[in-house]
């Protein structure tokens, strides 16, 4: 079996770095955001065309501070990592130093992440920010 | 789980999705900095709050979100230029995700009878979602 592929459970005991653990993330957070965008299109189009109230229903849901900080996750951890694939893609020779750019990338992802957490638990608890 | 078949080398299917998922990611972050750029134009002189401005960046969409308040609803998708724009983000990232969604699944299912079904079934979905999504963006702008 081809390890590399592997994105389970297993792969968390797969001691490979921060390269495979930075692969994996981004295939869940692919999936996160292909459910993400793919419900809010939906429900807009069940919204827009008065298809009942489901649409509603995943509006609460995706306005809810709980579900933002997931979302948040998955748009920033994919976009960051994402660019840190095409850089090393278009320039190959900085493969030499992948496991140092995955953690380049974990010190730009972590400031603004807990920034924007932060931010919205903040308001959760106080209504302002 | 199967060891992943290895494509020729050349101009194929492959290699060209493999280039256009860089290309188009590298597109999405920019049409989301100019929908940032242009809240941050527009919404400077309105106080904009943040759930707006981060509306503007991605999904000026009128009839989904509640919670926040674009100034003006019909300048949202009545706008030839928010239109396009739009349609370029539909554009790009559905195919992004399906293509994505169709190299995760393959991986799972191997070169067997079912690896023709998965296609077929991840390009039906790809060509729904848009035509979905470009609906409700031309729906709302009347």
């Amino acid at each position: 079996m081809a390890y590399g592929k592997y994105s389970g459970f297993r792969g968390l005991f797969y001691n490979a770095g921060g390269p495979y653990h930075s692969f994996s993330l981004h295939r869940l957070t692919a999936m996160g955001i292909c459910l993400f965008v793919g419900l809010h299109v939906l429900s807009s189009f069940s919204m827009q065309q008065l298809l009942g109230t489901w649409g509603t229903t995943i509006n609460i849901i995706y306005e809810s501070w709980w579900f933002q900080i997931v979302v948040v996750f998955c748009v920033l951890f994919h976009t960051i990592n994402g660019i840190r694939v095409v850089i090393l893609d278009i320039w190959p020779k900085l493969l030499r130093y992948e496991r140092d750019v995955v953690y380049l990338e974990w010190a730009i992802f972590i400031p603004i992440y807990a920034l924007t957490v932060y931010i919205i638990v903040m308001k959760a608890f106080t209504g302002t920010v | 789980m199967r060891p992943r078949y290895v494509p020729q080398r050349g101009i194929n299917l492959d290699y060209l999705m493999w280039l256009f998922t860089r290309i188009s990611g590298v597109g999405i972050v920019v049409l989301a900095l100019i929908g940032l750029g242009s809240a941050m134009y527009m919404g400077a002189r309105l106080q904009m709050d943040l759930p707006t401005v981060l509306r503007w960046t991605f999904l000026p969409n009128p009839s989904h979100v509640i919670n926040s308040n674009i100034p003006d609803v019909t300048m949202g998708w009545a706008n030839a230029f928010w239109q396009i724009m739009q349609f370029l983000i539909i554009f790009l990232a559905f195919t992004h995700a399906a293509n994505g969604l169709r190299m995760i699944a393959e991986d799972y299912v191997g070169h067997t009878l079912w690896q023709p079904f998965v296609r077929a079934f991840f390009a039906l979905l790809w060509m729904a979602m848009i035509i979905i999504a470009v609906y409700v963006v031309i729906g709302s702008a009347y």
